[in-house]
């Protein structure tokens, strides 16, 4: 199910694109949103929860989802260097699974990872808020790959929706309409820090047996119907 | 020995037939695809490549189908037209990525590179390539299986002459070692060099299949038509017309020019500057009014 070679040419491609720079300047952005946030106002457990509630979770690991989710094949179908995947004796599912693998590898570390350091440089962890967020973080991370790699297999627009979602369903209308917050990749991911965190700091609109479902559910299935999608891939050729 | 089959194949996408129930067989040696742009060879090659499915019809490999048939592709090699590669690796990466996709190493990538030419330049990045290098990169990662099948849409685009020597001879010897190599062109003096066997594809029809010599005789003993502007038009065509290189000859009033049908081509050719010289007749306009590829080729289907 995994191709190691697939994988180093995918994470190779990530991170050699001109593209990967925003994966370093939106946790950069945020470890300094997070050292300022510290300065001003000293520790407080409240303000740490909102900057990496409103800022690490809501905007950062959707945008670095996007950059690697859609960043892992969307150019290679772009560009039809695919071809030199696609004309190997290696199954299709596999190359979208270890795509995934790396895309998911990718988003951790860049969003995770910081989302983590802010915390410790907010409160120090204080109420378990930066442990809640990184675990948070993980998880949105595999449904954001799952959804992302998929938009790159459907649509040659893959970035452009893909910051659609991420800007305005899960940071507006997920704040708006009640309805959206239960399809939100971001609830979901705070349902299960919920579970980490002490009382009433990091709150999500949906349960987490729901939550669960729903973020197993959709990154199987999403990544299912990527692999039928690279099944049915089709080169037209330049004519 | 491996042959592919095309049975009654067609592929459309949309409103648009891009192939159209062609028939044909590619078997051991090196084969021509010929066909002017547009003509469907890409969309022939993709099948065959399987990175498409026909719309209708069969594309096998010794019986096999190939359209997600992910364990016929170990006997494929495949040189696509474009130019899109994994940029951002070294020519000796790349070609080892393919080499590891195959389940094979190092010591086949280098034997690949080695075979194309492209070792001195291996480690450097495939963006700093040029075309002609690219090309033999593409194609010493189609050959590192060591494929009994080889496909290359357009191979010689962009390549200097000495590069397409090379590649040329490459392709001979694999196709006399037995191996089925296609290769698709436009230029008719490309496949007339390396293939012993010609497909000819117009308009996604199969125009013409055969030796050659035989479809070249068909192209260049067509008629061909030119457009002649001179100092004295009725006293050269009345020159004209007494050698039998010339079929017939129109003099147009509203242009001012003849308009000269040829059956010897190359006999017209130099017949034409000669009588000119004998008559004192100055040519001001020699230009051939049909020569364009695409009346070649309707020419070839028509016949």
């Amino acid at each position: 199910m995994y191709n190691p070679t697939v994988a180093r040419l995918t994470y190779r491609a990530l991170l050699g694109r001109r593209r990967a720079l925003i994966l370093f300047a939106l946790p950069a952005l945020l470890l300094l949103i997070a050292a300022a946030v510290r300065a001003f106002n000293g520790a407080d457990d409240q303000i740490a929860a909102d900057v990496l509630g409103g800022f690490a979770l809501a905007t950062m690991v959707p945008l670095i989802g996007v950059i690697a989710g859609t960043g892992a094949i969307g150019p290679e179908i772009d560009d039809g260097s695919i071809v030199y995947l696609l004309s190997k004796p290696v199954k299709r599912p596999t190359i979208i699974f270890t795509k995934l693998i790396v895309a998911i590898a990718v988003t951790m570390v860049f969003s995770a990872v910081p989302t983590f350091l802010a915390g410790m440089i907010l409160n120090g962890n204080g109420q378990q808020v930066a442990v809640a967020y990184t675990v948070a973080a993980l998880v949105a991370s595999i449904a954001y790959s799952a959804l992302f790699l998929l938009l790159g297999t459907v649509s040659r627009h893959a970035v452009v929706i893909g910051l659609v979602y991420a800007l305005v369903w899960e940071a507006l209308f997920g704040s708006l309409i009640s309805g959206a917050k239960t399809l939100s990749v971001q609830q979901w991911a705070l349902a299960v820090a919920q579970k980490v965190s002490g009382e009433g700091l990091v709150t999500s609109e949906v349960g987490l047996s729901t939550a669960l479902a729903l973020l197993i559910g959709v990154t199987i299935a999403a990544t299912w119907y990527a692999g039928q999608r690279l099944r049915s891939l089709k080169l037209a050729g330049e004519e | 020995m491996t042959t592919i089959n095309i049975d009654h194949t067609s592929r459309w996408f949309g409103n648009v037939v891009a192939v159209n129930d062609v028939t044909m067989t590619i078997g051991p040696g090196v084969t021509g695809l010929l066909g002017p742009n547009g003509a469907g060879k890409s969309t022939l090659i993709n099948m065959m490549g399987g990175f498409l499915a026909p719309s209708t019809g069969a594309v096998t490999l010794d019986g096999q189908p190939i359209w997600r048939n992910e364990s016929v592709y170990r006997q494929i090699g495949v040189v696509p037209e474009r130019e899109a590669m994994y940029d951002f690796l070294t020519g000796r990466e790349f070609v080892l990525a393919n080499a590891e996709l195959h389940g094979l190493g190092a010591k086949e990538a280098q034997h690949a590179l080695a075979t194309v030419e492209m070792e001195y330049a291996q480690d450097r990045k495939i963006a700093t390539y040029s075309k002609g290098m690219r090309q033999r990169v593409k194609m010493a990662s189609a050959l590192v299986h060591q494929p009994s099948v080889l496909l290359l849409d357009e191979p010689f685009n962009g390549m200097d002459p000495r590069q397409r020597m090379q590649l040329m001879d490459l392709l001979r010897r694999m196709g006399s070692a037995g191996r089925t190599v296609l290769f698709s062109s436009h230029i008719l003096e490309e496949v007339e060099q390396l293939a012993s066997h010609i497909e000819v594809i117009v308009a996604g029809r199969h125009a013409a299949s055969g030796d050659f010599r035989k479809i070249r005789r068909l192209m260049t003993d067509r008629p061909h038509r030119y457009l002649v502007r001179s100092s004295d038009d009725r006293a050269l065509a009345a020159a004209l017309i007494a050698d039998p290189s010339t079929a017939g000859i129109e003099v147009d009033l509203a242009e001012g020019a003849l308009r000269v049908q040829a059956v010897d081509f190359g006999r017209f050719t130099e017949l034409l500057p000669q009588v000119a010289r004998a008559q004192g007749i100055r040519l001001l306009t020699v230009s051939p009014s049909d020569e364009s590829l695409e009346s070649v080729f309707s020419y070839l289907v028509a016949a």
